[in-house]
């Protein structure tokens, strides 16, 4: 009895990294195809059955396709946004979280109630009103109706994460620093915010991945080549370059290399913040 | 309690003050905008033009005398029901698969996860090129197998399900959901079942899937939503064709609105957008007590 239930959870075991394997190499097949394109020359692309290895190995590919279209400026665009957007969704969805989680109001709950609604909105409901007063405000073809909205508790999904994470933590501690004298503003920078760093990191992180990879927003919002954002100018590029596939491919490397990154120097504390802040609802 | 509100006398102060940004926002960035949507709906405005009402003209001429927005309605349909159960079930499984203690977890992880958060305008770069029938990696590997070439999105019966096949390849959001819902399920429930001499069937069976019924939930509300709002795949990939075939619902409100100039009728596609994910999202809430299981309903 006990020798065969070794047996089979040896058997269990074995299946699963046979299975873990053949679906991990599924799931990077597509990158590989990605990066082994961008390296090679055109013709060696159409090879048929495909060859893996690029030969020669064309670095210029990266090279010429950021020439070809003014890539540093796209960069530089959506970097703007950027920093104008993910530090408004930190701070003022900290903030607010803080109000709904630790801090005492009337019609708090009920409000916090209104709000999450929102998540299940469709947000083609608000775009073309939210649109049309841009236009009002002459906010078309700026980077305003990008950047501002964030400053208004940065989207229900990050207050209700960040609330979700801050409830956790002990009261007894935000009780011991008003004892002291300190206000809530205090309490939320010194007390709550350095034990939530992996739900902070966590809205961070998805913020980021949100604003760079965001397509619509910049299609509607920004008509100026001048003021064009990464996404923008990559789907630009290749209505210029439609069968250049090696160009394609080392541009499409170049938008998705800086999101990978961040991924992996924020994952200890993006998975232990999804883990932790029960979204898992 | 009560003496804990009088700790900080500012307290209901500073917490409506905290809490303005959000409510603010609220009300321009959403509640605003979806009344004025409501309204516009009833008017015919060219963005040319001043608004007009007119009645529930626009409804009327969407719903009896427009196909592509029947067109529309059925591949969104057709998208998002084929896309969200064939994800989630995906996605369950290999978070299952990742839950069983295996080592280099956080690699393979990682590996599932990536095209989640890869940029919709890069994936929808590289998909077109592994969907190229003649040179595209796909129609390469099924000819190993020897199955003929597929036209995938070149073809108007082929580009959903096509579309399909690449949504499931970002099933990282959801499967790490579910990993984290897994972690939380009591290793006693499963040392019970196997004291009984339950299998690895009956764990699965009478612990995982009712302990897990609230994250299929919750992953199953997000992921409708989600997919009745797809727009890059048809912006970049397809333009809605071939033959309207994969006309999205997003891309025809953007089209009809930033394309043609026509706000008011944009503006009643999106109202029937919010009722119809509206009654999708009912309907599985309305579900949810004969299959999602929680533990402080059993309790009382």
């Amino acid at each position: 009895m006990r020798i065969g239930k070794t047996v089979s959870t040896r058997i269990t075991k074995t299946l699963t990294y046979i299975l873990l394997i053949i679906g991990s190499a599924i799931f990077m097949l597509p990158f590989v195809w990605l990066v082994r394109s961008s390296f090679m020359e055109l013709g060696q692309i159409f090879i048929i059955p495909p060859e893996w290895i690029p030969k020669p190995f064309r670095w210029q590919n990266y090279i010429e396709a950021l020439t070809a279209a003014p890539f540093l400026k796209y960069f530089q665009n959506t970097l703007k946004i950027l920093l104008f957007n993910e530090s408004g969704v930190v701070l003022t969805s900290i903030i607010c979280a803080y109000s709904f989680a630790r801090l005492r109001w009337p019609g708090r709950d009920f409000i916090f109630a209104i709000l999450l609604t929102s998540l299940m909105l469709p947000y083609a409901v608000t775009l073309i009103p939210t649109f049309i007063l841009w236009k009002m405000l002459g906010g078309l073809n700026t980077f305003f109706p990008l950047t501002v909205p964030a400053w208004f508790g940065g989207g229900v999904f990050y207050i209700f994460l960040l609330r979700q994470f801050f409830l956790t933590i002990p009261y007894e501690l935000d009780e011991a620093a008003y004892m002291d004298g300190a206000n809530p503003l205090k309490v939320l920078w010194s007390i709550v915010v350095p034990l939530s760093k992996p739900a902070v990191i966590t809205v961070a992180i998805f913020n980021f991945i949100g604003v760079w990879n965001d397509l619509l927003g910049p299609i509607i919002y920004l008509s100026d080549p001048d003021k064009y954002t990464l996404a923008i100018g990559l789907s630009v590029f290749r209505s210029m370059y439609t069968a250049q596939w090696h160009y394609l491919m080392a541009a499409s490397v170049v938008v998705l290399l800086p999101v990978i990154l961040v991924f992996f120097i924020g994952q200890r504390y993006f998975i232990q913040g999804i883990t932790l802040t029960g979204l898992k609802g | 309690m009560a003496k804990k509100t009088s700790l900080y006398s500012n307290e209901a102060k500073w917490g409506v003050i905290l809490a303005l940004p959000a409510i603010l926002g609220f009300l321009i960035w959403t509640l605003g905008p979806m009344i004025a949507s409501f309204i516009l709906g009833f008017t015919d405005w060219e963005v040319v033009t001043n608004p007009k009402l007119i009645g529930v003209g626009n409804f009327k001429k969407i719903l009896f005398n427009d196909f592509i927005f029947k067109k529309s309605i059925y591949a969104t349909v057709y998208y998002s029901v084929g896309g969200v159960v064939l994800t989630i079930i995906a996605a369950f499984l290999v978070a299952i698969l990742l839950n069983q203690k295996v080592r280099g977890l956080p690699l393979f992880r990682t590996i599932f996860y990536l095209p989640s958060i890869t940029p919709a305008i890069a994936s929808a770069m590289l998909w077109i090129w592994l969907f190229n029938p003649d040179f595209g990696l796909l129609n390469q590997v099924l000819g190993i197998f020897g199955i003929p070439k597929l036209q995938w999105i070149y073809d108007e019966k082929q580009v959903v399900p096509a579309l399909i096949f690449m949504s499931i390849w970002g099933l990282g959001g959801t499967m790490v959901i579910f990993l984290a819902g897994l972690q939380g399920v009591p290793q006693e429930l499963y040392e019970a079942v196997e004291i009984d001499g339950g299998s690895w069937w009956h764990r699965f069976r009478y612990v995982t899937i009712p302990m897990m019924t609230p994250t299929i939930f919750f992953n199953l509300v997000m992921a409708i939503i989600g997919a009745f709002q797809v727009f890059t795949s048809a912006y970049i990939m397809t333009d809605g064709g071939p033959n309207y075939a994969s006309m999205f619902y997003v891309y025809y409100i953007y089209l009809s609105a930033f394309r043609y100039g026509h706000m008011g009728y944009a503006c009643a596609l999106a109202v029937i957008l919010f009722f119809i994910i509206l009654a999708f999202t009912l309907v599985v809430f309305r579900s949810s007590p004969y299959w999602v299981y929680y533990e402080s309903a059993r309790r009382r």
